[in-house]
C-alpha cells in the first residue's frame, strides 16, 4: 500500500515539473529587464564612482588622468572632510538616541488606556508624511524669530539669538528638526511592537507585586527587542545620510560647522570641481555606512538573544 | 479586568502633541497674516483671511505647474512600481531554489546598503547623456531604485501565499503570466497598498533626486520649487509660508482621509 502511494505521488508531482520547463522563459522575461535596468542605473554608476575616485577628473573636462590612491591620501588629511564626518557622526548618534528614547516613551503613552487614542496616534504620525525640506524651512523661521523671543523672556543667553547662526549650537537645531520628524515613524513602529506583548505577562507579574519600572525592564523591553533593533539601525542609517534638513536650516554653515558628508559630496562634486575627489569621499562613506550597519545588526541581535 | 482611563498619561500625550502641532499652527497662521500683523505679534492668531498671500505665492512659484509635475511623477511612479516590481518579485520568490534567482534576490537586497551619494555624481552625467533630465526620466529612476527595497518586502509576502492555487491553475493550462496577473496579483492587494503608500511618500517628498536630475524650471517638483525660490521669498515670510503650506497641503489632505490606512501600510512595510 505505502509503496504504491509513493509511486503515485511521485508521478503526480513529476508531471507538472516536466510540463513547466519549456514555459520557463516567462520567469526570465519577468526579471531580466529589471536586472539590466538596475545594473545600468544603480550598479554601473556605483562602479563608475569607484573608478573615478582613482582619477583627477573635475567633472567637466574632456580628459582626466589616473592618480592612483592620491585622492584617498588627501582625503585623510583634509580638515573639511574630517570635520564633516565628525559633525555627521555627532548628529547621527545624538539624534538616534533621542529619537529612540522619545519614540519609546510616546509609544508607551499611546499604548495606555487614554482618551482620543486614535486622534493622538494620527497627530504623532503626521510629521512622517511631510516634506523634510519644507519642515526644515518652517523650523528655520521658528529658530530665527520665535525661539529668541522665548529665550529673552526666560533670560537664557544662548537662545536669545538665532541658534542656527551660532557655530557652536547650530547642530542642535538640526537635531531638533530631525528628531521632531523621525519620532513619527519610530513611535508607530514601537507601538506595533508593544501590541505584540501578551497582556497575561503583565497580569502575572502584577500578582508578583512587580513595579511599573520592573515591568518595563523585565517584560516590555525584552519583548520588543526586535523592534528596538530595526529602529536603531534604520534611524542611524537615515541620520548618517542627513541632507535635506541641513540644506533647509543652515546650508552647512555657519562657516562649515554643519556640513554633513552628503552635503560635502554634493557641493564639492557638483560646484567645487572635485568630482573625482568627492567620488573617493563617497567610497569611504559607503564603506563606513556598511561597516556600521553590519556591526549594529550583529551587536543588537546578540543582545536580543541574551535577553 | 477593565482598565481605568489613564488621565495622567492622556495629559502628557496631549502636551507632546502640542509640540507636533505648534510648527504647523505657525505655518498656517503666518501664511494668513499680513507682514504688519506678523510684526506686531508672531504667535497670535491672524485677524482675517489674507488669501492674497496664496495668490501671490501661486504666481511667484508657478504653483500649478509644480503641482502638476509632482502629481504626475508621484502617480506614475506608484502605478509603474506596483505593476513591475511585484512581477519581478513574484518570479524571484517562486524560483528561489534556482541559483540565478537566489543571486538576483541578494543582488537587489544588498543594494540597500549602498548610500546614494556614491551614485549621485555619476548618475547626473548618465541622465543628461540619456536625455532623462525631465519628470519621466525621474519616474524611471524611482521605479528602478525602488526595486531594491520592494523586492525585499514583496518576496517575504509572496512566500506566505500557498502554492497550491498556482499549481491548480498551471494544471488547467494557465501560463506563468496568466497565473501572476489573474491569481497572484489580486492576492497581493495588502502588500501592494503598502508599497504604493511608501512609494507615494517617497516620490512626493523627495528633494535630492529632483535636485540633481531636473534642470528646467518648468519641470520642477513642489519641494524643489521651495528651494529654488528661497532667495526670491527673501524676508517676505507670509509669501514663503503660503507657498510652504500649499506644497504641504495635498499630502495633509490625503492623510486626513486615509490616515488609518496610511499608518497601517507603513507599519506593515517596516515590520516585514
Amino acid at each position: 500500500m505505502r509503496k504504491e502511494n509513493m509511486v503515485v505521488s511521485k508521478r503526480f508531482f513529476a508531471i507538472p515539473v516536466s510540463v513547466k520547463k519549456p514555459k520557463n522563459i516567462a520567469i526570465y522575461l519577468m526579471t531580466i529587464p529589471a536586472v539590466l535596468l538596475f545594473a545600468t542605473f544603480h550598479t554601473f554608476p556605483a562602479m563608475q564612482g569607484i573608478f573615478y575616485s582613482f582619477t583627477n577628473w573635475d567633472g567637466l573636462s574632456l580628459t582626466y588622468d589616473f592618480v592612483g590612491w592620491k585622492n584617498y591620501y588627501y582625503l585623510f588629511q583634509d580638515e573639511n572632510v574630517l570635520h564633516s564626518y565628525l559633525f555627521t557622526f555627532k548628529f547621527a548618534l545624538v539624534s538616534t538616541v533621542l529619537v529612540n528614547v522619545l519614540s519609546l516613551a510616546i509609544a508607551l503613552g499611546l499604548n495606555e488606556k487614554i482618551k482620543f487614542k486614535n486622534f493622538f496616534r494620527a497627530v504623532y504620525f503626521l510629521p512622517n508624511i511631510l516634506s523634510v525640506l519644507i519642515v526644515g524651512y518652517i523650523f528655520n523661521y521658528l529658530f530665527a524669530n520665535v525661539l529668541p523671543l522665548v529665550g529673552e523672556k526666560l533670560g537664557i543667553d544662548v537662545l536669545s539669538t538665532n541658534i542656527l547662526g551660532n557655530e557652536k549650537w547650530a547642530w542642535v537645531g538640526i537635531v531638533i528638526v530631525a528628531v521632531w520628524q523621525a519620532c513619527a515613524f519610530n513611535t508607530i513602529l514601537y507601538l506595533a511592537g508593544l501590541q505584540t506583548v501578551p497582556s497575561e505577562l503583565y497580569e502575572a507579574s502584577s500578582l508578583d507585586g512587580a513595579s511599573k519600572w520592573q515591568n518595563f525592564w523585565h517584560i516590555t523591553f525584552p519583548m520588543i527587542a526586535p523592534f528596538f533593533t530595526i529602529n536603531m539601525v534604520l534611524a542611524m542609517k537615515n541620520f548618517l545620510m542627513v541632507f535635506d534638513q541641513v540644506v533647509a536650516l543652515t546650508g552647512g554653515g555657519p562657516g562649515r560647522a554643519t556640513q554633513s558628508i552628503s552635503l560635502l559630496i554634493y557641493s564639492g562634486g557638483f560646484q567645487g570641481g572635485e568630482f573625482a575627489y568627492q567620488s573617493a569621499n563617497s567610497v569611504i562613506y559607503f564603506i563606513v555606512i556598511m561597516v556600521i550597519s553590519i556591526a549594529q545588526i550583529k551587536f543588537l541581535q546578540k543582545r536580543e538573544v541574551d535577553m | 479586568m477593565e482598565k481605568k482611563m489613564n488621565w495622567f498619561v492622556t495629559v502628557l500625550i496631549a502636551i507632546g502633541a502640542l509640540f507636533i502641532l505648534f510648527p504647523l499652527y505657525m505655518a498656517i497662521s503666518i501664511a494668513l497674516k499680513t507682514p504688519e500683523e506678523l510684526a506686531n505679534s508672531v504667535l497670535g492668531l491672524p485677524t482675517g483671511w489674507h488669501v492674497e498671500n496664496f495668490a501671490k505665492a501661486i504666481k511667484a512659484t508657478n504653483f500649478f505647474q509644480a503641482f502638476k509635475n509632482s502629481a504626475y511623477i508621484t502617480v506614475t511612479t506608484v502605478v509603474l512600481t506596483i505593476l513591475t516590481n511585484s512581477m519581478v518579485a513574484y518570479a524571484i520568490a517562486r524560483n528561489m531554489h534556482r541559483k540565478f534567482f537566489k543571486f538576483l534576490y541578494y543582488y537587489f537586497v544588498s543594494a540597500l546598503f549602498i548610500p546614494f551619494p556614491i551614485i549621485m555624481l555619476p548618475i547626473v552625467k548618465q541622465t543628461s547623456a540619456f536625455g532623462m533630465t525631465n519628470p519621466s526620466g525621474l519616474v524611471f529612476l524611482y521605479v528602478v531604485y525602488g526595486i531594491a527595497f520592494n523586492i525585499f518586502i514583496y518576496v517575504g509576502y509572496i512566500r506566505s501565499i500557498p502554492k497550491e492555487l498556482e499549481e491548480a491553475a498551471i494544471v488547467d493550462g494557465c501560463s506563468t503570466w496568466g497565473v501572476f496577473w489573474r491569481i497572484i496579483f489580486p492576492l497581493m492587494a495588502p502588500i501592494n497598498a503598502t508599497v504604493g503608500i511608501l512609494t507615494c511618500l517617497w516620490a512626493w517628498n523627495d528633494f535630492l533626486l529632483p535636485l540633481i536630475v531636473l534642470n528646467d524650471q518648468s519641470h520642477m517638483t513642489l519641494p524643489l520649487v521651495q528651494y529654488v525660490f528661497q532667495s526670491e521669498f527673501g524676508t517676505d515670510y507670509n509669501l514663503a509660508f503660503a507657498s510652504y503650506l500649499m506644497a504641504l497641503s495635498p499630502m495633509i489632505i490625503v492623510y486626513l482621509f486615509a490616515q488609518k490606512w496610511i499608518i497601517g501600510g507603513v507599519t506593515r512595510g517596516a515590520i516585514k
